[in-house]
């Protein structure tokens, strides 16, 4: 049930098709300006407008945002160039080496379970228009080590509203592309995929919740996750999953990959919490990626840092049992 | 004359100083690389992780010297105690790398051992291998008398396992290189254990 067009109905607003392209806006002053490069012009918005297209924010502006940090963030090349993305290999450096041959357009998302409009939508249609912010978070991988990383991104709060989702949904849960072809990783079984991973709807109704699809406001790498993945930033990184392909809002909590995988060890929550050690890591202290061979701990902050924003969230529930 | 005994001719003309040599270059090399940028951006666990499997590396090459000469007639017998040493060595620059850059707080480590599974069997695995440096050289075979020495050096089989399995514990998911590691040691055991009982029967 593939739809071309996202219905009217459920659009918040306008959305960025209602807006006059931006070539295409300069192009009018161009016409204002000057007669005879006005006739030349006339050749011009068809490929003005395709170039417009290409542009990954659909011409929007980028806010910041009062939840950036204001920490130092890390570099492009350090946030390219360590990390964990199954789906291309177990090394820290092997997503960096395979993922550039991953096809990120055409890319379709599936939309379905409690919600008002099932579906599969192209990506565009599907987030377009939605407000983009820079949020500038802390990354805390649960192997102890962290970043601080500018992504650019929209509140997933606002995507749940435009596909409209039904009370009795409790939960959503996200997949990840499986395509053996060009993720190298999926080729063994060295997780069960597709990836998948889920969160309670409050804590996805949150706003520090944001699904991001730009880094460094250009769009987002494929190492790091393209087009779009999620970002919850007081949980551990996998729970921020990538390359998403499916949206499924459920009653019930979803399968979350690393909980399948060992309950033990990854909890659903899976919540930044320095008190309640893995099994295998202290998690008291955590190494900011960047630092060189004579790099120091420091110590990891509760709910990574956000306990501010998050804390009620998980009132009254004990949380070395829901880890 | 065959291929095994022409190699063992040219074998005998290098000097074991070259093993030890050659062997102490590598940890040298990746303490330069990683203060130059060259192991990337994490450069702690990169190294450590390097002088890790250096350590695995040499341990299995070190425990197929025997089984080789069984199979192919070549012998590395001269070389078993600077290579027994070398991955002695790799292991050391590991902790070392694992106390002083990694953990660095003092009252951390002893938690870690005790708490941490892996930790715990890749420390037993060193410790195993200290009476083996202690013992390696000539005075201590004579003192021990060789069945004695030959027995107390079964504690490599002990520190070989203890590796394979502190690698294996402490990767998430199962990726394939510490199943091969654990594959190879368990393989070059179990030559060991079928001659064993081979001999007796």
């Amino acid at each position: 049930m593939r739809r071309t067009h996202f219905p009217k109905a459920f659009t918040p607003d306008l959305g960025w098709a209602d807006v006059t392209p931006k070539p295409l806006f300069m192009n009018r002053r161009a016409l204002m300006a000057g007669g005879a490069a006005a006739l030349a012009a006339g050749a011009l918005p068809r490929a003005a407008l395709a170039a417009w297209e290409d542009d990954w924010t659909g011409g929007e502006e980028i806010a910041a945002s009062r939840f950036s940090t204001d920490e130092e963030p890390n570099s492009l090349d350090e946030i390219t160039n360590y990390n964990n993305f199954f789906e291309f290999g177990t090394g820290k450096e092997d997503p960096a080496r395979n993922a550039d041959a991953l096809t990120t357009e055409p890319w379709e998302i599936t939309v379905d379970g409690l919600v008002e409009n099932p579906g599969t939508y192209d990506l565009a249609e599907l987030v377009g228009g939605l407000p983009l912010e820079e949020r500038i978070y802390r990354l805390r991988c649960v192997e102890a080590w962290s970043m601080v990383i500018p992504w650019v991104g929209f509140e997933l709060r606002t995507l749940l509203d435009r596909i409209g989702v039904r009370p009795e949904a409790r939960f959503v849960g996200f997949e990840t592309l499986v395509r053996p072809e060009e993720m190298p990783g999926q080729r063994r079984g060295i997780l069960e995929w597709p990836y998948r991973d889920g969160l309670r709807l409050d804590e996805a109704r949150n706003p520090l919740t944001i699904m991001a699809t730009g880094l460094y406001r250009e769009p987002l790498p494929n190492v790091n996750g393209a087009p779009i993945r999620l970002v919850v930033p007081w949980k551990y990184g996998f729970k921020s999953i990538k390359s998403i392909v499916r949206i499924t809002l459920t009653e019930e909590q979803p399968v979350c990959t690393w909980n399948q995988q060992n309950p033990r060890e990854y909890g659903f929550y899976s919540n930044v919490n320095p008190n309640v050690d893995h099994p295998r890591w202290s998690q008291a202290t955590e190494r900011r990626i960047g630092g060189g061979l004579f790099n120091s701990r420091q110590p990891t902050q509760m709910f990574n840092g956000y306990e501010e924003y998050v804390a009620d969230l998980y009132a009254g529930m004990d949380l070395s049992e829901h880890f | 004359m065959s291929l095994a005994q022409r190699l063992n001719i040219a074998l005998r003309r290098v000097p074991i100083w070259l093993v030890y040599l050659v062997g102490a270059l590598p940890p040298v090399w990746y303490l330069y690389l990683g203060a130059t940028g060259g192991l990337g951006v994490e450069p702690i666990a990169a190294l450590e992780h390097a002088l890790g499997l250096l350590g695995l590396q040499m341990m299995v090459a070190t425990l197929a010297v025997t089984p080789l000469r069984r199979l192919t007639g070549v012998s590395l017998l001269r070389f078993r105690r600077a290579m027994g040493l070398v991955t002695f060595y790799y292991i050391s620059c590991h902790l070392l790398v694992w106390l002083v850059l990694d953990v660095q707080a003092p009252a951390r480590i002893w938690a870690d051992i005790v708490e941490r599974p892996y930790i715990t069997v890749g420390m037993a695995g060193f410790a195993a291998m200290i009476p083996l440096a202690v013992t390696s050289n000539d005075r201590a075979v004579r003192k021990l008398g060789p069945r004695r020495w030959a027995r107390l050096h079964r504690l490599t089989y002990v520190a070989a396992l203890a590796g394979a399995v502190h690698f294996l514990l402490l990767v998430r998911a199962w990726p394939l290189e510490p199943l091969l590691y654990l594959a190879a040691i368990l393989g070059l055991l179990a030559l060991r254990l079928g001659r064993r009982r081979g001999a007796r029967a």
